[in-house]
């Protein structure tokens, strides 16, 4: 099983979440931003860190790399699709997900172990956990504050589609705690903090982010 | 305006040049006319002033920093000395690491974030520039008064400076310092360290060598940032009026130099360099005299094909700019096409302005006009030299024979009030409201953090090969007594680096000092040099570069010395290092070293406004005992904690709430137990089951041990005083979000 890690230019974890896949059990495949084709991956990840720089918007630029038409066709199609931090800002400047994130609510970068509960387990990259299992997995951004208009939330909530919410105080003033949302189709998932970053216990808080790895596994399976 | 040529300039001898305003002294612009055997062009007026700047040229310390290398040790490790970019040490397997410290207090002072900003992008350049991967920035950073306003302006932009540049690069931040002290308040220092990884093979080097080889600029282009940086700005001292200097610092874009990391490691990778520089202080004057003098001096620029931000710079503007994200390359001719393909990948402007020549002479010119005609070694490396004046300065035998006269806790109330008093204190407060501003996770290789003693990253996932890195200085002991002062931040970093189980291997640092113009500061830093040069022979340490800062004074009161050192080690399995601080109860406390009552210099005199006294001795023989016996020790070791500021009252503090877990000690006399500062103390935690293993180590190697107490419970106890683990937790954290909102 291929799964796709793209980079931009201003990538920063893209090594981090190869080594995730491997560790998930799947075999990582670079793509380029620039990449005309997906090189027969059966799953695309576009990992965190500051493509294009954040210019514009977080994810602003990205969405129009010419890999992004690629991933928005599979996407309709039913490819697994997982946006972590500013993977997840492209994913929603995309168009592949609802809403917008913001700056943090005390407009600081803030990066921190952060306990999140898994409350939707029937995606394509969170299957291996509970419904209700509570994870720390590092949070890192300057803008991670997750907004939508009231409709939107309202949809979101009524659907189950949010994935993964944070516990305790609110980080980053996102709307109702929420960390992670998926789409319809439960195919594409965005997600703010770092899962990739906590598959040990050596190099992260735990090893509890592995869980979105090897679901990617079973879906696959299936 | 004219263009002042080489041509105009022999025939219009007596022309005013203003040399005074770009920083340079008379018998100095007398000095460049005998040179070139007439007066300079204004191209060349504006290369010899930055590049003959205190801050490039090292005029004031350069007879003191040769020690550094007559009583270097023997070291097999160091692969690149002082001199170039940044020293290379051999780490092993193939390994080499390579590791420096920078400054950039001026322009932080005048533009908080851009100055920081730029502070950590120039010294991930000069790292890249040795060829290799940068893998780690640390930040070591002094400021004024905690609660003073202009430090409410300083701090909040400098930390989001670093965390702004460094995040964006994807490199993680594993350490640093905080330290507040009223003479930083005009002149805070930021210093910024980073760490770079590669294969010896792939060891890069500034020079020009080959006639025909091609001189390619890539990355951003150039615009009117940053002009006289290191003239104006870094080599002068801070008059209470005058101009703000804004426009000499340097403005950063960190996307750009990411791109140019990635960029420049694939032409590395490919070979395709034959050397390589990076446009830092100074610029384009600095690069392109520092690779021709590198080589056999030849070279010829075409300065009007610089690619310009700015069009309406003149060529002097351009020699002296400091814009951020450039690099130079030489290029040999048949490789040009595929280091073009891959800057074109990376959408990095890329221009070949020159080449080297069987010459040796740096020719610039401008629309074809001979602008600089210069032996370039002249302009690099056979500026100025001055041995200053130096001498003790009177406060030195005036501080050394007062006595610390301090309130000392007696009752269990006034134990408990002194160590909540240090666990709140600026200096020893917890420091996440600035950390948290820091990616540590960043490229998945990080170990330890703050707030361990040290940064380590892992080098190879296979063979779980890493490093680790300390940087500590103690300016209040190096007030007291400079050379005891550096010989003793030496030892601090080594030991933070030693109780994780890792071994020192190379010296790097960042001395930060007043005006050399100033005896007494001079004798601070001659003193401060000595110390780090008698403290690295000794503990066969290699000095593999360093960077000097003075003129840190508003008029005539200096910073406090500030040598700042770092040290890198090697542990060879990253997976068997000893963490700071003990994750159950149950396991017993020890205290490795002896306690004086070393007051002098310590925070607790701090905290009540005295810094008087005489430093401790620093014994470096015993030093190197205990960091042996930490190294064996690391095999059974729960934990291990290096003793400084605060004493054993921070030591304990920091561990009993890393984890949650409490500690119950008593303690003979408490007073000074707790708050003397005395070095060469580390805090271990072992299994019962392993006491006579440590008692045998600290036989062997001839080191103090006492029992402290056990760890467990919700409290930290001493004796009598109960201190619940809310209540120091509480105390430890609110200070920074109390200060910086």
């Amino acid at each position: 099983m291929r799964v796709g890690v793209i980079t931009f230019p201003g990538t920063l974890d893209d090594r981090d979440a190869a080594r995730a896949v491997v560790a998930g059990g799947a075999e990582a495949v670079s793509l380029w931003h620039a990449d005309a084709d997906l090189k027969n991956v059966d799953a695309v990840i576009l990992p965190g860190g500051f493509s294009y720089g954040d210019y514009l918007r977080c994810g602003a630029i990205s969405r129009f790399a010419p890999v992004m038409n690629l991933v928005i066709e599979a996407a309709g199609k039913g490819m697994p699709v997982l946006g972590i931090c500013n993977g997840f800002q492209v994913l929603c400047e995309s168009h592949l997900l609802p809403g917008a994130l913001t700056r943090n609510s005390d407009l600081h970068f803030l990066c921190k172990d952060q306990e999140i509960e898994i409350v939707n387990n029937t995606t394509a990259w969170t299957s291996s956990y509970k419904p209700g299992e509570k994870i720390v997995i590092p949070l890192k951004n300057g803008e991670g504050s997750f907004q939508c208009d009231d409709e939107t939330l309202a949809k979101l909530e009524d659907e189950g589609r949010v994935i993964a919410r944070y516990v305790g105080q609110n980080p980053n003033g996102s709307r109702n705690l929420i960390a992670g949302i998926t789409n319809e189709r439960g195919n594409v998932v965005g997600l703010m903090p770092h899962p990739e970053h906590a598959i040990d216990e050596l190099t992260g808080p735990t090893a509890q982010g592995l869980g979105f790895f090897t679901s990617i596994l079973n879906a696959m399976v299936k | 305006m004219t263009l002042d040529t080489v041509a105009v300039a022999q025939t219009t001898p007596e022309n005013a040049q203003p040399f005074a305003e770009l920083g340079l002294k008379p018998d100095e612009y007398a000095r460049i006319k005998e040179i070139l055997g007439r007066r300079p062009t204004s191209s060349e007026l504006a290369m010899y002033s930055v590049m003959w700047s205190e801050h490039c040229s090292y005029k004031s310390s350069k007879v003191h920093l040769k020690q550094f290398g007559e009583k270097a040790p023997k070291s097999d490790a160091l692969l690149v000395g002082i001199g170039e970019n940044a020293g290379v040490v051999d780490v092993g397997q193939g390994y080499a690491v390579t590791f420096k410290i920078e400054s950039h207090n001026h322009p932080s002072f005048v533009e908080p974030y851009q100055g920081a900003a730029t502070g950590v992008g120039g010294i991930v350049r000069d790292i890249l520039t040795m060829g290799a991967r940068p893998i780690a920035v640390m930040d070591p950073l002094r400021f004024g008064p905690a609660d003073a306003p202009d430090t409410r302006r300083v701090l909040p932009g400098i930390v989001a400076g670093v965390g702004g540049y460094g995040n964006c690069l994807g490199l993680p931040n594993i350490g640093g310092e905080v330290t507040f002290d009223e003479t930083y308040i005009g002149n805070p220092l930021v210093n910024a360290l980073c760490v770079g990884v590669m294969k010896h093979s792939d060891i890069k080097l500034a020079k020009a060598a080959g006639a025909g080889n091609l001189v390619v600029l890539y990355g951003a282009k150039t615009g009117g940032d940053g002009i006289g940086g290191v003239s104006v700005l870094a080599s002068e001292t801070f008059g209470a009026g005058g101009s703000t200097k804004r426009p000499s610092v340097q403005v950063g874009d960190p996307f750009v130099e990411k791109v140019l990391i990635e960029c420049s490691l694939e032409i590395f990778a490919e070979d395709l360099v034959v050397g390589i520089q990076d446009l830092g202080g100074a610029g384009l004057s600095c690069a392109t005299s520092e690779l021709a003098s590198g080589g056999s001096g030849g070279m010829k620029v075409a300065l009007d094909k610089v690619p310009l931000r700015d069009p309406s710079l003149s060529p002097e503007e351009i020699l002296m700019s400091e814009s951020q994200e450039r690099m130079c390359a030489i290029v040999e001719p048949n490789k040009i096409e595929r280091f073009l393909e891959i800057c074109k990948k990376w959408d990095v402007t890329v221009t070949v302005i020159g080449e080297v020549t069987d010459g040796d002479r740096l020719e610039i010119t401008w629309n074809g006009e001979v602008i600089v005609n210069v032996p370039p070694r002249t302009v690099a490396h056979e500026g100025p030299v001055y041995n200053r004046p130096l001498a003790q300065p009177a406060y030195i035998d005036q501080v050394n024979s007062q006595k610390v006269n301090v309130p000392m806790p007696t009752t269990a109330a006034e134990i408990k009030a002194a160590v909540l008093k240090l666990a709140g204190a600026p200096n020893l407060a917890d420091k996440s409201w600035v950390t948290a501003q820091y990616d540590k996770y960043v490229q998945g290789n990080t170990i330890q953090a703050q707030p361990d003693d040290s940064g380590m990253v892992r080098l190879d996932e296979t063979t779980h090969l890493g490093v680790a890195i300390s940087t500590d200085a103690n300016a209040n002991w190096s007030y007291l007594n400079p050379y005891q002062g550096a010989k003793l931040a030496l030892a601090e970093a080594a030991r933070n680096i030693a109780t994780a189980g890792a071994r020192p291997l190379a010296v790097t640092n960042c001395l930060n000092f007043g005006s050399p113009e100033d005896p007494g500061v001079m004798w601070q830093f001659a003193e401060s040099v000595r110390g780090l040069a008698d403290g690295c022979l000794e503990m066969g340490l290699p000095v593999t570069g360093g960077n000097v800062s003075f003129y840190n004074q508003t008029g005539s009161v200096a910073i406090l010395p500030t040598p700042v050192i770092g040290v890198l080690g090697v542990i060879q399995d990253v997976r068997k290092r000893t963490p700071m601080s003990f994750k159950v109860a149950g396991l017993e406390l020890f205290l490795l070293g002896d306690t004086e009552e070393d007051l002098a210099g310590s925070e607790w005199a701090f905290l009540h406004g005295v810094r008087v006294g005489q430093s401790p001795d620093a014994d470096l023989a015993r030093e190197m005992r205990l960091i042996e016996l930490l190294l064996e020790g690391n095999a059974f070791f729960a934990a291990a904690h290096d003793l400084s500021q605060g004493g054993l009252s921070a030591g304990l503090t920091e561990m009993v709430l890393r984890h949650n877990i409490g500690a119950t000690v008593s303690l003979a006399n408490p007073a000074i137990d707790l708050l003397s500062e005395t070095p060469g103390r580390v805090i271990v935690a072992i299994d019962a089951s392993k006491t006579s293993a440590l008692e045998a180590l600290a036989t062997k190697y001839n080191i103090a041990i006492s029992k402290l107490g056990t760890t467990g419970g919700e409290s930290l106890t001493i004796n009598e005083s109960v201190i619940p683990l809310t209540q120091l937790r509480a105390t430890h954290t609110s200070t920074f979000p109390r200060l910086f909102g």
